[in-house]
Parts: C-alpha cells; sequence; structure tokens
C-alpha cells in the first residue's frame, strides 16, 4: 500500500498548521539556518550562475535522451555485477524489494533514506511480510519510531519536531533515561542504530543520482549512515527514479557544487559514496549483491507532459526552504512525500490533479523557489501550467470557472472593462475607512483576516492616466505611500 | 512482477520514455551522441584554486570540521599519532590498514594491529587514495587492504595523507580513479570531516554514526616509504 495520499485538503491542513503553535515554533527555528547558510556558501563559486547554467543543461540533456541514457546505465550496471530492476508501480518497488529479501534470506533491513521508498510505503510492506527493518537517517528513525509519522522536508526530515518531543519518544521507546541535551540524544541514536548496522542482513538505500557511464549509484549524506547501510551488509538495494540519471562522473562533480550549497549551505557533505557493482577479491568489507530497482511510477507521464523540467530535480529542498508558503505552513500540510513547491507539481503529476486540487494554488508566484532552484526549474510556470489544466478539465469549482470567464469576456471588450473598473474603484473607495484601508472585503475575508486593503482613491488607471495626459494632478490611492508607487506607474509608462 | 521475468518491465519502462520522448524504438543517433559526450569528459564551470594546494587543502579540512597536524615524513606518524592521543585520551591502541604495520609504534608505546574494523575500536588508521584541495575532501577507494570500515566505525579516524596526494578538485580525483584503477572500483567515499546530524533542531552534533573526530596527518615529503598505500587498486598489500 502506497503513502496515505491527503493532498486534497491542502487548505484546511494548512489552516490547522498556521494554528499549532509548536509547529510554528519548529518553524522560526527552520528559517534561520539554511536560508543565511546558502547565501553565504554560493559565494564560494567564482561562478555560481553559470555552475547552476551547467546543471540545468546536465539534468535536462539526461532527460531529453532518457531511454538511450538508461540503457547505458544498464548495460554498464550489469556488466559489473549488478542486477537492475525496473518498477512501473510503487507496488513494483515493494514486491521487488521483498523477493530479493527472501532470495538472500534476509532477516534484517537497514535503511538509509530514501524518498522514492515513501511513495511506495516500503517500511509498511517490509513490515507486513514479519521483517524488520531499521531507517538509519537519524530524522527518519525518530519518525518510524513514533508510529512512522510521515516526513515533513525532504532533507530534513524531522524538522517540524522539537527537541522535547525527541527526548519523550527516545525516553519512551529505548526505555531510557530522559535526555535533554541534543548531543546526549544523538549519542543514544548512534549506540542503538550501531547495533542495527553490525546485525543486518541487508542495506536499502535511495539514490541520489544513477552515473551512467560507471554503472554506479551516488549517495549523499552528512552522517555517513548510506555509507554504514551500503558497507556492512551483505546485500544492497538502490532505489531511484528513471530520471535520477546523470550521464558522467564529471557531471556529478558539477551537480556536487550545487547540491549541498543549495540544501544546507555546504560547501560540501560529508559523505559522499560512489559505488559500483559487487566486492572484489580479498574485499573484507563490501556487498555481495547489489541491485538497482529503477522506478518509472509516474515519471515517464511527466516526461510525456509540459513540465518535464520538474523531472531535473536534484532533491535539495531550497525551493522549500525559501518558500512563504511551507515557511509558514510546514511540510505535513501537502500531504505527500514531496512538499513545497516542487511538491505543489510532483504530487498532482504522480496521484492525478483530481487528488490534489489545492495544490497548484499553493503558492504566491513569488518565485522564490525559481530563483533558487540550483537545476533552474521554472517552478511558478509549472504552477501555472498545472492551473491552467484543472480549469481545462473543468476541476475548478463553479464560482471560480465563471468568475475567469467573466474576467475574459471583460479583458476582450475594453469599453466594457473600462466602465466596469471604473464602478468598482468607486465601490472600494466608499468601502474604505477614515485611514483609506479596507478591513474586510466579502469573498475576500480570508486575504482581509490578516490585513487591511488600501481603497482605491475612486479612478481607475485610464482615467488617471487620461486626466495627467490632460495636466490635472491625479492620486490613484488615498494612503501616501501606494500613491507615490501609482504615480511611479504612470512615469514608468511615459518613459516608454 | 517478479526479477526473473523483470526484462518485460524493462521493455515497458523503455517504451514509455520513448514514447514520451516523441521515439518510436532506440535512436541510433542519439547514442552515438551520448558516447561522444561521455568521451568528450565536459567539465563545468570549476572554482579557482590557489597555486599552494596543500595550503587549501588544510584549510578546508579545517572548515570541516577534521583537526590537521603536518609532519614531515612517514617516519613521523608514529610520533604524531602518539602526541594526538595523548592530547584526546588515555588509550594507546588502534586499528588500520596493513600498510601501516611496520612502523615503529611499541617506540611510542602504541598498540597496533593491522585488521578491519570491527564494531568496538577506538581508533581507525588508514591512508587515503588521493585528497581534494577545493573541500578538504579524503578519497577512499576499496581493496583488499583498504577496508572502508576502518574510517567509518571507530570513533575517531586518523588518516595519513602525503601532500602528493592533493588534487584540486573531485574532476582530478575522478580521473586518478580511470588511471590507476581502470574501472571504477566497489565504493569510491569521499569524506569530508566527521559524521554529522542536524536532524534534531538543525542544531549540528559531531558523529551521528561514524567518527567523532578526523585527524589528518599530513606528510610534507613524500619519502622513499614503499608501503605507504599508494596504489590500493593493485591489491598489493593483504592482511594476513
Amino acid at each position: 500500500m502506497a503513502v496515505q495520499v491527503a493532498s486534497m485538503h491542502f487548505k484546511e491542513r494548512a489552516h490547522a498548521k498556521l494554528h499549532d503553535p509548536q509547529l510554528q515554533a519548529s518553524l522560526r527555528k527552520f528559517q534561520g539556518k539554511f536560508v543565511p547558510a546558502r547565501r553565504a556558501a554560493i559565494t564560494e563559486l567564482d561562478d555560481f550562475e553559470g555552475t547552476r547554467n551547467a546543471g540545468a543543461e546536465i539534468r535536462q540533456r539526461a532527460l531529453d535522451d532518457l531511454d538511450v541514457w538508461l540503457t547505458i546505465f544498464d548495460e554498464n550496471a550489469r556488466a559489473r555485477g549488478a542486477t537492475v530492476l525496473y518498477a512501473q508501480t510503487p507496488a513494483d518497488i515493494n514486491a521487488l524489494v521483498l523477493e530479493i529479501a527472501q532470495r538472500h534470506g534476509v532477516r534484517k533491513i537497514i535503511k538509509s533514506k530514501s524518498m522514492v521508498s515513501e511513495e511506495s510505503g516500503l517500511d509498511h510492506a517490509i513490515e507486513a511480510a514479519g521483517l524488520t527493518v531499521v531507517e538509519t537517517d537519524l530524522g527518519e528513525y525518530i519518525l518510524q519510531i513514533n508510529g512512522y509519522e510521515p516526513p515533513s522536508h525532504i532533507i530534513g526530515p524531522a524538522l517540524h519536531k522539537s527537541r522535547e518531543e525527541v527526548t519523550e519518544l527516545f525516553h519512551a521507546r529505548h526505555g531510557t533515561p530522559r535526555k535533554d541535551a541534543i548531543d546526549e540524544l544523538c549519542a543514544e541514536a548512534r549506540s542503538v542504530l550501531r547495533e542495527h548496522y553490525l546485525t543486518a542482513d541487508m542495506g536499502v538505500s535511495g539514490g541520489n543520482f544513477f552515473v551512467a557511464d560507471t554503472g554506479s549509484v551516488v549517495l549523499v549524506t552528512n552522517e555517513g549512515n548510506a555509507t554504514l547501510t551500503t558497507t556492512l551488509p551483505k546485500v544492497h538495494v538502490a532505489i531511484s527514479g528513471i530520471e535520477k540519471i546523470v550521464p558522467t562522473l564529471d557531471d556529478v562533480a558539477t551537480l556536487m557544487r550545487l547540491l549541498p550549497r543549495s540544501a544546507t549551505g555546504q560547501s560540501i557533505s560529508n559523505y559522499v559514496d560512489i559505488l559500483t557493482g559487487v566486492k572484489g577479491e580479498g574485499e573484507y568489507h563490501g556487498v555481495e549483491h547489489m541491485y538497482f530497482i529503477v522506478v518509472d511510477s509516474g515519471r515517464s507521464d511527466i516526461l510525456a507532459s509540459d513540465v518535464r523540467q520538474a523531472l531535473r530535480c536534484i532533491r535539495c529542498g531550497a525551493c522549500m526552504n525559501h518558500c512563504p508558503v511551507y515557511q509558514n505552513v510546514g511540510g505535513h500540510a501537502y500531504g505527500w512525500v514531496y512538499p513545497g513547491p516542487i511538491g505543489i507539481v510532483l504530487t498532482p503529476m504522480y496521484v492525478g490533479l483530481e487528488n490534489a486540487l489545492d495544490l497548484p494554488y499553493a503558492s504566491t508566484m513569488c518565485n522564490q523557489c525559481g530563483v533558487v532552484c540550483p537545476v533552474k526549474i521554472p517552478l511558478p510556470d509549472l504552477q501555472r501550467k498545472l492551473r491552467e489544466k484543472e480549469f481545462e478539465k473543468q476541476l475548478r469549482p463553479w464560482h471560480e470557472r465563471a468568475g475567469l470567464k467573466a474576467w475574459g469576456m471583460l479583458a476582450r471588450h475594453p469599453a466594457l472593462y473600462r466602465s466596469v473598473t471604473s464602478i468598482g474603484a468607486r465601490v472600494l473607495k466608499m468601502m474604505g475607512d477614515r485611514r483609506g484601508m479596507i478591513r474586510r472585503l466579502p469573498f475576500g475575508s480570508g486575504w482581509t483576516d490578516g490585513r487591511d486593503m488600501p481603497a482605491p482613491a475612486g479612478r481607475t488607471f485610464h482615467q488617471l492616466y487620461k486626466a495627467r495626459a490632460r495636466g490635472t494632478p491625479a492620486t490613484l490611492y488615498t494612503s501616501p505611500v501606494p500613491a507615490a508607487r501609482g504615480e511611479g506607474a504612470i512615469k514608468v509608462k511615459e518613459s516608454r | 512482477m517478479s526479477i526473473d521475468d523483470n526484462q518485460q518491465a524493462r521493455e515497458a519502462v523503455l517504451a514509455r520514455v520513448r514514447a514520451a520522448l516523441g521515439r518510436t524504438g532506440p535512436d541510433d543517433e542519439a547514442r552515438a551522441a551520448a558516447h561522444a559526450y561521455i568521451a568528450a569528459r565536459r567539465q563545468g564551470p570549476r572554482p579557482a584554486m590557489p597555486a599552494d594546494l596543500v595550503q587549501r587543502f588544510v584549510e578546508r579540512a579545517r572548515d570541516m570540521s577534521s583537526t590537521v597536524e603536518r609532519v614531515a615524513s612517514f617516519d613521523d606518524v608514529p610520533a604524531a599519532v602518539a602526541r594526538y592521543l595523548d592530547a584526546g585520551s588515555s588509550l594507546r591502541s588502534a586499528i588500520g590498514w596493513p600498510a601501516f604495520a611496520g612502523l615503529s609504534w611499541r617506540e611510542h608505546d602504541i598498540e597496533f594491529e593491522a585488521r578491519p574494523a570491527t564494531g568496538d575500536d577506538a581508533i581507525g588508521l588508514t591512508g587515503c587514495f588521493c585528497a581534494i584541495a577545493e573541500t578538504g575532501t579524503l578519497v577512499f577507494v576499496t581493496g583488499a587492504a583498504t577496508p572502508s570500515a576502518t574510517f567509518l566505525l571507530p570513533d575517531t579516524h586518523v588518516a595519513i595523507v602525503r601532500a602528493d596526494q592533493i588534487v584540486s578538485g573531485m574532476e582530478e580525483a575522478f580521473a586518478h580513479i580511470r588511471r590507476e584503477c581502470g574501472t571504477m572500483p566497489r565504493a569510491v567515499n569521499l569524506v569530508s570531516g566527521p559524521s554529522r546530524t542536524g536532524d534534531i533542531e538543525q542544531t549540528i552534533v559531531l558523529g551521528a554514526h561514524g567518527p567523532r573526530r578526523v585527524h589528518i596527518i599530513l606528510l610534507d615529503r613524500a619519502g622513499s616509504d614503499s608501503a605507504h598505500p599508494a596504489r590500493p587498486c593493485r591489491a598489493d598489500t593483504r592482511f594476513r
């Protein structure tokens, strides 16, 4: 069974998250960390913009000839003794992992973080089959022992949890005395997980990149958990999407200048593992059986669609770190595996637009995400495309469709547009209070709940422009600051 | 769906990908272009590196929370390890790669065992394949004489790096591996400082799973030692 999709209810969930004081406290701590760290780290590159361009090209090149790169990867990986398997659906992923486990008599599986396995609910499937699975990324481990709470961020899965919650959780699950210091909590997790590393039969990992030229998988962590997961057990299964192919190791070098800087603001992640095939003669550690599970599960549909660029994503999380919506509601509001600006594009494509109607609207279109994306995915454009699709498929509510139709009609008839907007501007002026602010907008109360709206001065831009051409002084707004802005807009228009 | 009849799934996925790209079958021209791209070894923009790569490596390794001591040559290693141990703990035993078995450990009151690490060893001693100046990174290549658990399981990892092993960036490290090893070894591990986590309130804690401390002993002179594992791919030194 795949992870429950709760993306239909973004609005309700977002509302609840805004009023969750515990979450809001965690989000405030989070905001001060990754954003400034990234800002500092990108200055270490002499040509960050050029590196971003190169990163975008590398990822787009892989996608535009994806069948070719997949085939080359497949051949090279097999030549080194790995088994390359394909999963068309989330259920296929689980079935393959269980079959591999059965084939090698596996009882205990250790796992380093894999978002793709979250898509398929792999851990549940493993436990349902009577095997033991242990997540080793500290954040994922915390969530696992809390009854498989869903991750709220792709690189900081437990960032919504406070230290106090972790203290209680470890005390309850490990049966140890409560520890308050974060380093003591980490030490406790280390000793619990160390035992599992040494006794596991199989390691399951994700894959940051599949390298076509060498048939390798690249794993990136700070904890070193992927390194241990793929070094000590005899079997390794690396699961990732078909889109994670990159042509060469030199391409990996370029992408690794972008990924950690964009993710956590580090110059380099502490551990980067490039794993190819099975262990050689005389090697003491290392896997005897290596499996790749290459997952389609909706990706070829995205490849065929007009949001193909979303598949460039290297899962750094910069878009969510910088998103004003994510920063305020956290990852759980999005209701599926991938939150934030990339999530609101990927989720509807993976689970169906009709199951995620609010998501393309979970954006202010401010383009912070597009500006920071290390592989230049034009996220607001893709979000707009999904909004258009919803409209075309008549998935929006009737009043919204009617409103858009009415707007379209008005916009095509200038005379009508002018008279309607002139009435509108006057009505809005009357609604303003003595300060010229509107406290509550009918149909717009969600907006005015949090702020007042400046009332217009009663005249439209067109009227004002005409009056100005005649030499009559005019103001757009009754309050002084926006008025200056309105005048500025006119000046800009005149200077052209 | 099973492992043995997965060929069908492979064909189905490739067919869907090709359909998405407007192709009906294998595209020979695109394949030739892909191989040409691989052969060209194209690199992205690189940050400028100073002439003194060794100094750069030392600075960046320290930025990544490694500690570094520079000594003259291979023969100075046991004394340097002893100094490091004296500063930190009362432990006088270490395990490590076989290349270091012949050093004068007893003279410095250190018990050295050339064997792969278990979960209980306190100090693991390794060389490295090469090191990267750009990011202060140690590059390890697995082989019979260079087991990776030695730099993963012990609490403290001590790495011996020769100055002439330091290369500019990841690209040079990869080229070096291609030259020395021919094919990719099972594992290439790039390690930059101790294992760390920020998963509880984004507070950085060292020693998440792997070493809490990484200490680099940098040899300024290459020296004449033949025992040092400069070529771990050629499994010439084995555990006995």
